[in-house]
């Protein structure tokens, strides 16, 4: 087998893990501060998909598209906070998951009643377009070593956030104790508005760079909840470190596991089997993975305190 | 008699009433419309064992409901076309017997349930949502994958399956094994939440601590109330299969785990007659807002939303006040 395929497959799974991570960090941000399971979260994935091709197809510009994603989902995600959500915090977590269930339902149906039901495209910018060489004779596109390039750089700006700054700090006093901060005077309501949006916001930019590989429709996001959905837990729910590991394990794992299990498999049971069963066992992987994990480590690999 | 008696007896009759007064009045597919109530109900009773009465929130009990709808599918199938299902190392064939399918739905969910519940069972809280929906998605997955039986197209079942002594092409018998089987599962249900295992699950939803400080292991006793309430939806999911002669992988995706979780929060969660109440009306709801727009999705989220904020306790609770314990 060629090394260049194999590190060509290697940095796709990167990618979707860099992309899963985006997603992950905002659920796991909500999770470990509120207490919440938000299921909308791949609705609010959608919308910034929407919005980018939206926008970039009136301006033709996907800049400003991208701009568009991260103020429609952090707007989507403050409004659904305020009017919805913060109903939801003191209830059990059956209730969270009819909620948020509900808020796909209406987010998906308003989204085709606006946009109508088929798929809109959006290009890859001129600016990235194009194959870069890699060492060891891999060309490989700009436009996905770009998104892995965003995806390390929120991951380093969201540690720097929660370690280095005073909204961090008061995060990561809500994660341990909301009572105690909201005596000591820090707005406590305000506060979860604003991790809310900021979990969004980057459910958004997500969507919006995954909409200029893939078509942009109603119901895409729910794959990808639940593929985050899994990297939390895999990770540990309410550690941004757990998700950035999550993610990365994830991503590499289906995509290896697609790109090697039917070629394994042929060698031990006849390709003719091999394609069926390889391709079945490849989409179950990283839910073994995820199972395996949990029956060892029941709280994930990287358990916040509590 | 208690208002919640009442209002069971009431939803009972209601059900039963349906389809004939939809032949009376010429409408005969309301009969179907009634008959899809019994099943959907049928699977949100089983769900309702575990997440009602033992605070279990499967959000992956579609596995279950999609097993059943499968088993009906494979069996009818290799009936059908009079292959055998195994030949080696004893000839098995497949079976259009109602009956038989029911209990190989059955068998076959309980043989998945007890490893899922015993690896879920585990974890807790948000853990055992998100594992219970993996296991789901799994399944689901490994359904799209493997060609064997439709894959991604699903599997169609030519002639519905037959009980012994009725003709269940005709639309009210069909009805009516849906409904008997309801009654029964709605039957052991109430038995068994009065029953010694009863008391036990629920006291372990409440305080687990304490039941397992009195001797009583709460693990072993959720796996019992997770896998009976797979078999029951199991059943369901052959039924369900039967109803629309058609099995595909959309019976195991985790919108319709979603949907049976809705059935029974819109019923009444832990009530008895949470699931039916839940059935009659989202099945309504869905005809209702579908007959008027192409976006009752729309609506309907906004109904369950004010459901979940405004109606705590659901249907039941709404018109029968709250449980008279915990």
């Amino acid at each position: 087998m060629q090394t260049a395929l194999v590190i060509e497959q290697l940095l796709n799974g990167i990618q979707f893990g860099v992309m899963l991570f985006l997603m992950a960090a905002g659920l796991t941000l909500i999770f470990g501060v509120m207490g919440l399971i938000n299921l909308a979260h791949g609705s609010l994935y959608m919308i910034g998909a929407f919005a980018c091709a939206s926008v970039a197809a009136a301006t033709g510009s996907f800049w400003l598209g991208l701009v568009a994603s991260l103020a429609a989902a952090a707007a989507a995600g403050a409004i659904v906070e305020v009017t919805v959500i913060r109903r939801l915090y003191e209830r059990d977590h059956l209730d969270q998951v009819l909620a948020t269930f509900a808020l796909i339902l209406i987010f998906s149906e308003g989204t085709r009643w606006l946009f109508g039901s088929f798929p809109l495209y959006l290009n890859i910018p001129s600016l990235l377009q194009g194959a870069v060489a890699l060492p060891g004779g891999v060309h490989y596109p700009l436009y996905r070593l770009a998104i892995i390039g965003v995806g390390l750089a929120v991951a380093l700006g969201l540690y720097l956030l929660i370690g280095r700054t005073r909204l961090g700090m008061r995060i990561r006093a809500g994660e341990s104790d909301r009572e105690m901060i909201g005596a000591l005077g820090v707005d406590i309501s305000t506060l979860y508005t604003v991790v809310f949006a900021l979990g969004a916001a980057l459910a958004g930019l997500a969507g919006a760079m995954v909409g200029a590989l893939q078509s942009v429709e109603v119901g895409m996001g729910e794959p990808v909840l639940i593929l985050a959905f899994v990297v939390i837990v895999i990770g540990g729910i309410g550690s941004i470190k757990g998700a950035f590991v999550g993610a990365l394990l994830v991503g590499i794992t289906d995509t290896m596991g697609r790109f090697l299990l039917p070629g394994m498999l042929a060698a031990v049971i006849g390709p003719a089997k091999a394609s069926g069963i390889g391709a079945a066992l490849a989409s179950m992987l990283i839910y073994i993975v995820m199972a395996l994990i949990l029956a060892f480590r029941p709280k994930g690999l990287f358990a916040a305190q509590g | 008699m208690t208002r919640e008696t009442v209002l069971n007896a009431i939803l009972a009759l209601l059900l039963l009433a349906l389809p004939f007064a939809a032949n009376a009045a010429g409408e005969p597919f309301y009969v179907t419309l009634a008959t899809r109530m019994a099943v959907l109900a049928l699977a949100a009773a089983g769900l309702n064992l575990a997440l009602g009465f033992g605070g279990l929130v499967s959000f992956g009990h579609a596995a279950f409901f999609g097993i059943g709808g499968y088993a009906a599918g494979i069996l009818a199938a290799h009936a059908f076309n009079a292959e055998p299902l195994l030949s080696w190392p004893f000839e098995i064939g497949g079976s259009d017997q109602m009956p038989v399918i029911w209990l190989v739905a059955a068998l076959a969910c309980g043989l998945v349930a007890l490893p899922i519940g015993a690896i879920s069972l585990r974890t807790s809280g948000v853990y055992f949502i998100m594992i219970t929906l993996a296991f789901a998605q799994m399944i689901f997955y490994f359904a799209i994958s493997w060609p064997s039986y439709g894959g991604q197209d699903g599997l169609s079942i030519t002639l519905r399956n037959g009980f012994p002594g009725l003709n269940t092409m005709a639309p009210t018998s069909f009805f009516l094994v849906c409904y008997g089987l309801l009654m029964a599962a709605l039957l052991l249900s109430w038995r068994l939440r009065d029953s010694r295992f009863g008391a036990a699950l629920q006291a372990a939803r409440q305080n687990e601590a304490r039941v397992a400080a009195v001797g009583i292991d709460p693990l072993k006793i959720r796996l019992a109330a997770f896998t009976i309430s797979a078999m029951i939806t199991g059943v369901a999911g052959a039924l369900f299969a039967d109803l629309t002669r058609f099995v595909s992988p959309s019976m195991l995706s985790w919108q319709m785990s979603g949907e049976l979780i809705v059935l029974i929060i819109l019923g009444g969660t832990g009530r008895l007659f949470g699931p039916v109440a839940g059935a009659i009306l989202f099945v309504m709801l869905e005809f209702v807002l579908g007959g008027m727009t192409d976006r009752w999705q729309f609506f309907l989220g906004l109904i369950l939303l004010g459901v979940v904020l405004f109606a705590r306790g659901g249907v039941v609770g709404l018109i029968a006040g709250r449980p008279r314990h915990g």
